[in-house]
């Protein structure tokens, strides 16, 4: 048996890891004390009906959103928000926090929310090139790899909306991968998309799993979900109300809330 | 009562030339200057920051609550007795772009409004600070939705500037006075003045028309 520090009780150390977040809208409780942990390489699937407070979790992971107490740690970074942002020049110190905890992970958006004046390649090494100050020519480079490999290198040079949903979308985790993230975020990656565009989207995101990213994503594709995701968290009423491998959370569930969600799910009629 | 056209023609020489050296810069200056102060404002409108945001709202009230002869005035012949005196054509330009500013302040605080929320979420998400996303991702994108109500800012501005005539700018209406009054024959020269600011709203027209077309080309119409 190992000791050195990295071997932590139950398997890989975790990348991400949520202690007790809580974040509320004026009187909207959305989120009530929420764990969750990541391992590096894992694949966390995030089900549970709209307005559960997914998003909101997302959001508070890469510090869109700020929760009103509670941990996030991502890789090294660590934010208390509990503590962070009081005292003197505590706004500033919140949001420089934030900032660290952003540059630790990459969401993919539900809408893409692409770069609508920008080109695609444009797009991609925005944040490479303007954020994180490498070279144009490299970051072009890396960016046409990236952008080879999802079989849009012929579209570098067109703008957002001479794409279809699918393309846009590829390239939306495109861009999320040209920053180098430690942890991909995605947030209802194929909601938006027309039926026949999906498939493409899931086998892109299937790929990056089996290349050992660390994954959030919060889907409503349960065969998705099944496949790739090692965990998959139901979230209820701003609760991981239940956590645990596909087969137990998707097949066999504990919970009564989760056994009716993945019924409505498989059998819509 | 005839036509004077050598009068006409004569008079078209020195009246364009004051529309070039005097109108034009003019709006052109007061403009850029405005837009400054607007971008500003509208910045300060949208700032968390109650007190900016009301020092914000306050400049945009008065602005368009009060005439621009007012606000002329008041720069030029009214500063003098605070022992501030400052010479027609700063004044003009003073009271000129603070009063672009104060409209379109609000022009560009709605189109900053317009822009999809998803742009400022991914703006940060790939790691921008507010500054940056603002000058990369937000402005770009709003100014596309600004173009069309500011250019008819710009227009009426051009027009506008026939006031600094009262505070003694030699732009292009206080030249066709300055002629109307020489030869007695106002009639002439006020409609060639208009003649004069037509031809230059219609060309702006034009120019607007095109650069409305060609900021729409990389963009899908929402
Ligand atoms: N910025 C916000 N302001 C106020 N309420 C919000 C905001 N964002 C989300 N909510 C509320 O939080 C709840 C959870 O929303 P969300 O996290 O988007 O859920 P999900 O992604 O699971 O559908 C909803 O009731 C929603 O109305
Ligand atoms: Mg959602």
């Amino acid at each position: 048996m190992s000791l050195s520090p990295d071997s932590s009780v139950g398997g890989a150390p975790a990348l991400l890891s949520v202690r007790g977040v809580t974040k509320s809208f004026g009187d909207n409780e959305v989120l009530k004390s929420v764990d969750l942990d990541v391992s590096r390489g894992e694949v966390v699937a995030v089900i549970g009906a709209s307005g559960s407070g997914k998003t909101t979790l997302l959001r508070c992971l890469n510090g869109l959103e700020t929760p009103d107490a509670g941990v996030v740690s991502v890789g090294a970074v660590s934010v208390d928000f509990a503590s962070a942002g009081q005292g003197r020049g505590g706004v500033k110190a919140l949001e420089r926090a934030k900032g660290s905890l952003r540059d630790q992970s990459a969401m993919v958006f539900q809408h893409y929310n692409l770069f609508p004046h920008r080109t695609v390649i444009e797009n991609v090494i925005e944040g490479p090139v303007v954020v994180q100050g490498r070279s144009r020519d490299e970051a072009r480079a890396d960016a046409l790899v990236l952008l080879d490999r999802v079989g849009l290198a012929e579209k570098a040079d067109a703008y957002p909306h001479q794409l279809s949903g699918g393309q846009q979308q590829r390239v939306g985790i495109v861009r999320a991968l040209a920053l180098k993230p430690e942890l991909l975020l995605f947030d209802e990656p194929t909601s938006a998309l027309d039926p026949e565009l999906v498939g493409d989207v899931l086998l892109l995101m299937r790929d990056l799993a089996a290349e050992g990213w660390t994954m959030v994503v919060v889907t409503h594709e349960l065969q998705f979900a099944r496949e790739v995701a090692a965990k998959v968290a139901f979230v209820d009423a701003g609760r991981v109300l239940e956590m645990g491998p596909p087969s137990q959370v998707l097949g066999a569930p504990r919970e009564e809330r989760t056994r009716q969600f993945v019924r409505r799910l498989t059998h819509p009629l | 009562m005839g036509i004077d056209w050598s009068l006409f023609w004569d008079s078209l020489g020195p009246l364009a030339l004051a529309a070039l050296v005097g109108t034009i810069p003019l709006a052109l200056a007061s403009f850029a200057l405005g837009m400054v102060l607007a971008v500003g404002a509208a910045l300060m409108r949208l700032s968390k920051n109650r007190l900016v945001s009301a020092i914000a709202r306050l400049y945009i009230s008065v602005i368009r609550g009060t005439p621009l002869l007012v606000q002329l005035f008041v720069v030029f012949y009214g500063l003098p007795s605070l022992g501030l005196v400052i010479n027609p054509w700063p004044s003009a330009i003073i009271a000129l772009s603070l009063n672009v500013g104060g409209y379109a302040a609000e022009v560009v605080r709605a189109a900053i409004l317009s822009v999809d929320k998803g742009q400022w979420e991914a703006a940060y998400m790939v790691g921008m600070s507010r500054r940056t996303a603002l000058r990369r991702v937000i402005l770009p994108q709003a100014a596309r939705v600004a173009v069309p109500p500011l250019s008819n800012t710009f227009i009426s501005l051009v027009k506008d500037t026939s006031l600094a005539s009262l505070i003694l700018v030699t732009e292009l209406f206080r030249k066709a006075q300055e002629i109307a009054a020489f030869t007695q024959e106002f009639m002439l020269l006020y409609i060639e003045a208009g003649l004069v600011y037509w031809v230059i709203c219609l060309a702006l027209s034009s120019g607007q028309m095109r650069l409305e077309r060609r900021l729409d080309r990389h963009v899908a119409v929402a």
